[in-house]
């Protein structure tokens, strides 16, 4: 009898369904996977090197382009791991307004995801109507940041700057007659909390448009249901963490089991699944976008009643203000240094990570005690989650890799860094 | 927060004590032991099956290297091995730390109890150049095809050593010794800061 020999196929890096730029070399036995190696590093940018020569504030831009659908939550982690270095208390406002912009970032990831996910699987519409809404949540980024994406609006000590009263409008031009730009500003006219009160008013019929679409899908259940299944005890070994341990039935979640910020004092559930395969995994950020809603609710509630400051008064470590910097010697001292040689972080190590979107994201800093990073270190959920892969797809049919690949929620800036 | 990690810092030592006697650190919530390599797998499959401490997940795996490390402390060796590890069941961490030497840093890999720790630590050997032994698929990760050298490693350049173009005479990509220059535009400094000075240092 004649030896047959596994077939190798190369999958990616330049592949629509390959998320960005994954290299996946597949050893298949007819059409069923019996190996997935991923080659990862094709968007490896030294980031970690590059922050060890940066001041610390430089650094924040940086983080914006790991996990380039959620920059703030990237920021976030960064920036905790620093005021834990340093010991300061964020204001309670500036908690508030990093908790609201974390969903909002969660919402914008989970509608990329969704979006593209349902794609690779077959569903075009999904992705037009996730692109949709991720339009108003990207003008809010906008409006309080200037940046669509990279918004560097987190900053060691609490948020850049408070939250604008005015949201900027469409201007008629020979494309769009003033009757449509009336119509697209009908929600602008007021702040950046109306016009967020105003989403989150529509955003849950969304997701139930959503849902009629995909969730009783006959096709979609095909092939998502049973595909890629994790036990809770596997999840764990494999270190999964955010929706890919939750769908396990591990009711996990950093937002509740270690609190940053305001989290305690906020309503929401944690939405766990059964049988940790693709299809729960839909469920659970489903749900867990329905949840985030909720959160920024409260958060709009909470902000509209309190106003405050918005940064650390400690100018030796946050930006002094405009005023006195003109006027005062000592403000425009601590604004030179800040923007020249920034501040020294006192000589400790230090791990912090926030619920990102996508599973745990943490940064770990070793400082010397200088103005820049001596160490590092990034830990990206969706490191590990892509590591599992071959896990995940041993035994499962070529097309059914498409589907895995899409429920890790995988993006290459956080992965190869 | 502290009082919990100093209470989990001693059930550590206790669990530990038959095999090593740890150092045990709390600092900012965090609770950190130093442990000699040679106890790894021991220390690192106590850690995972004692039922107060259950770390059942690994976090992170990444290498340190201290060779232009500028602060107070002193190091034990050039090259740290930190692992981050999280207990899923009774939600608590900790960090452990191995200290590898210069001209051989080898140590043994915690893939056998955790296999999440496969890629955190192709990673680190990529970077630092530490080789996991025992690890079952120890390739570079992140860096080139063909790579020379450890990216993160202090004396490593931060423009890289070489530079990438396609050669229209030669018909494909060639390699060239790189013709930037490193710019520092703001240099690393450390002040004397009495604000920090009271403050308790932790380990290492």
């Amino acid at each position: 009898m004649s030896e047959i020999q596994n077939y190798t196929l190369n999958f990616g890096p330049q592949h629509p369904a390959a998320h960005g730029v994954l290299r996946l070399v597949l050893e298949l036995d007819g059409e069923v996977i019996q190996r997935a190696d991923p080659h990862v590093g094709l968007l490896h940018r030294g980031t970690e090197k590059l922050a060890e020569s940066r001041i610390y504030n430089q650094n924040i831009g940086y983080m914006d382009r790991l996990d380039y659908v959620s920059m703030m939550c990237n920021e976030h982690a960064y920036c905790m791991t620093i005021e834990k270095l340093l010991e300061i208390e964020v204001p309670e406002r500036a908690q508030y307004i990093r908790v609201m912009f974390d969903e909002i970032t969660r919402i914008l990831n989970h509608l990329m995801w969704l979006g593209t996910h349902a794609l690779d699987v077959g569903a075009m519409t999904m992705f037009l109507y996730c692109f949709r809404e991720r339009e108003d949540l990207m003008d809010a980024y906008e409006a309080v940041s200037g940046a669509r994406m990279h918004a560097s609006y987190y900053r060691p000590g609490g948020v850049y700057r408070d939250l604008p009263d005015s949201m900027p409008q469409y201007e008629a031009s020979q494309w769009h007659t003033q009757a449509e730009v009336d119509e697209q500003n009908k929600n602008r006219q007021g702040s950046l909390l109306d016009f967020l009160t105003d989403f989150t008013e529509r955003f849950n019929g969304y997701v139930d448009e959503y849902e009629t679409l995909l969730t009783d899908n006959r096709i979609w259940k095909q092939r998502t249901v049973d595909i890629g299944c994790v036990t809770a005890e596997e999840a764990k070994d494999l270190s999964f963490t955010g929706p890919m341990i939750r769908a396990s039935g591990v009711a996990w979640d950093l937002r509740k089991m270690e609190p940053y910020e305001v989290y305690d004092q906020l309503d929401f559930d944690i939405p766990v699944g059964t049988n940790g395969d693709s299809y729960d995994r839909y469920v659970v950020r489903m749900e867990e976008m329905r949840q985030s809603n909720h959160l920024i609710k409260q958060c709009i509630d909470w902000l509209q009643k309190n106003p405050g400051a918005v940064m650390h008064e400690d100018h030796k470590i946050t930006m002094p203000h405009r005023v006195d910097m003109k006027q005062d010697m000592e403000g425009l001292i601590h604004h030179f240094k800040h923007f020249s040689e920034g501040y020294g972080v006192p000589e400790g190590e230090a791990y912090c990570a926030v619920e990102h979107p996508k599973g745990e994201f943490g940064t770990y800093i070793v400082s010397d005690g200088a103005n820049k990073p001596y160490r590092l270190k990034i830990r990206a959920p969706g490191f590990s989650h892509l590591a599992a892969i071959n896990f995940l797809t041993e035994g499962h049919m070529l097309a059914d890799v498409v589907t895995v690949i899409g429920t890790l929620d995988i993006v290459f800036g956080e992965i190869d860094r | 927060m502290s009082q919990y990690y100093s209470e989990l810092s001693d059930k550590v030592s206790t669990a530990l004590a038959s095999i090593e006697a740890v150092q045990a650190v709390v600092a900012h919530g965090e609770l950190t032991i130093d442990i000699s390599k040679e106890n790894i797998i021991q220390i690192c499959q106590t850690l995972r099956d004692h039922k107060e401490l259950g770390f059942d997940t690994v976090i992170d795996v990444c290498g340190v290297d201290y060779s232009t490390y500028e602060g107070s402390k002193i190091h034990k060796a050039r090259y740290a091995s930190v692992y981050h590890l999280l207990s899923v069941t009774n939600n608590h961490r900790i960090r452990v730390r191995t200290w590898l030497d210069d001209d051989f840093p080898m140590v043994d890999s915690v893939v056998p109890i955790w296999s999440g720790a496969n890629w955190f630590e192709r990673e680190a050997f990529d970077m630092f150049g530490i080789l996991y032994s025992g690890h079952p698929d120890l390739r570079r990760l992140l860096t080139d095809y063909g790579f020379i050298g450890h990216p993160l490693r202090k004396d490593f350049p931060m423009v890289g050593q070489v530079e990438m173009r396609y050669d229209a005479n030669k018909q494909r990509v060639i390699y060239e010794p790189v013709t930037i220059e490193e710019r520092i535009n703001i240099p690393r400094i450390i002040r004397d800061d009495n604000r920090y000075a009271e403050r308790q240092g932790d380990s290492a």
